[in-house]
């Protein structure tokens, strides 16, 4: 059987949302799935992932494991994380 | 030029001396540089019992190995390595490893300090620390990307 284009294109069109440490713990979940619909910033992920909390100054974004601004795009299927300045080492 | 992420404890002069006689060519370096970070049994004026170390396991290993790469486009070098612990650790056990294999001193020397300097500044690993009041994030005063 031969899925429709359009339907498996429904079905992928999500983006997932991590959290780590102290901002995992503040919002209370580690990992969020989102429906995509239209290009966004990861501000707006953001927003949407937390159901509006404010934006700690101080966190820092990766889209697809890049360190990206808050007013990077987000595209279907990337993986957006939040989380506080590093300290390891 | 690896990056390795351990959940255990390891003996770093064991891992040098390993992967020097694994990995680099006898006769062709002059110069081994290496840092060791070891737990510490207190910070902020407090003794700490323990600590839990997270990390985002993907983009760890991903910018631990460009880290490497970059390393080995910027400096003369032989080889480098990264080892870094994750989850649980005790005081005076290894934290992390960087090392620099090179011709000359200067090389070595200034690679091994690029990899711990990078690393501490954008490796995503976050502290949990165990005291007797009870647990604690380590804080830095990291600014977002700009």
């Amino acid at each position: 059987m031969t899925i429709h284009p359009l339907i498996v294109k429904l079905i992928t069109m999500s983006i997932n949302v991590q959290f780590f440490a102290s901002l995992r713990e503040q919002i209370g979940q580690s990992q969020i799935t989102l429906p995509w619909e239209t290009p966004l910033d990861a501000l707006t992920v953001w927003k949407q992932a937390t159901g509006n909390v404010e934006m700690p100054d101080n966190t820092l974004c990766a889209i697809n494991m890049e360190y990206v601004k808050a007013s990077a795009q987000v595209q279907n299927g990337d993986e957006v994380a939040f989380f506080p300045p590093v300290t390891g080492g | 030029m690896p990056a390795i992420l351990l959940d255990r404890a390891f003996n770093p002069w064991d891992e040098i001396q390993d992967f020097q006689a694994r990995e680099l060519q006898p006769g062709h370096f002059g110069a081994t540089a290496s840092f060791v970070g070891s737990m510490r049994d207190f910070n902020i004026n407090e003794s700490v019992s323990h600590m839990t170390l997270e990390h985002y396991p993907a983009m760890t290993q991903h910018f631990l190995d460009k880290l490497c790469q970059q390393c080995k486009q910027q400096f003369q070098l032989d080889d480098c390595l990264i080892i870094h612990r994750f989850g649980d650790i005790r005081p005076a056990e290894p934290i992390v490893l960087t090392a620099a294999w090179s011709a000359h001193r200067a090389e070595a020397f200034d690679a091994c300090r690029f990899l711990m300097e990078e690393l501490k500044a954008h490796a995503p690993f976050w502290k949990k620390e165990v005291t007797e009041q009870g647990e604690r994030w380590v804080h830095n005063d990291q600014k977002p990307v700009e």
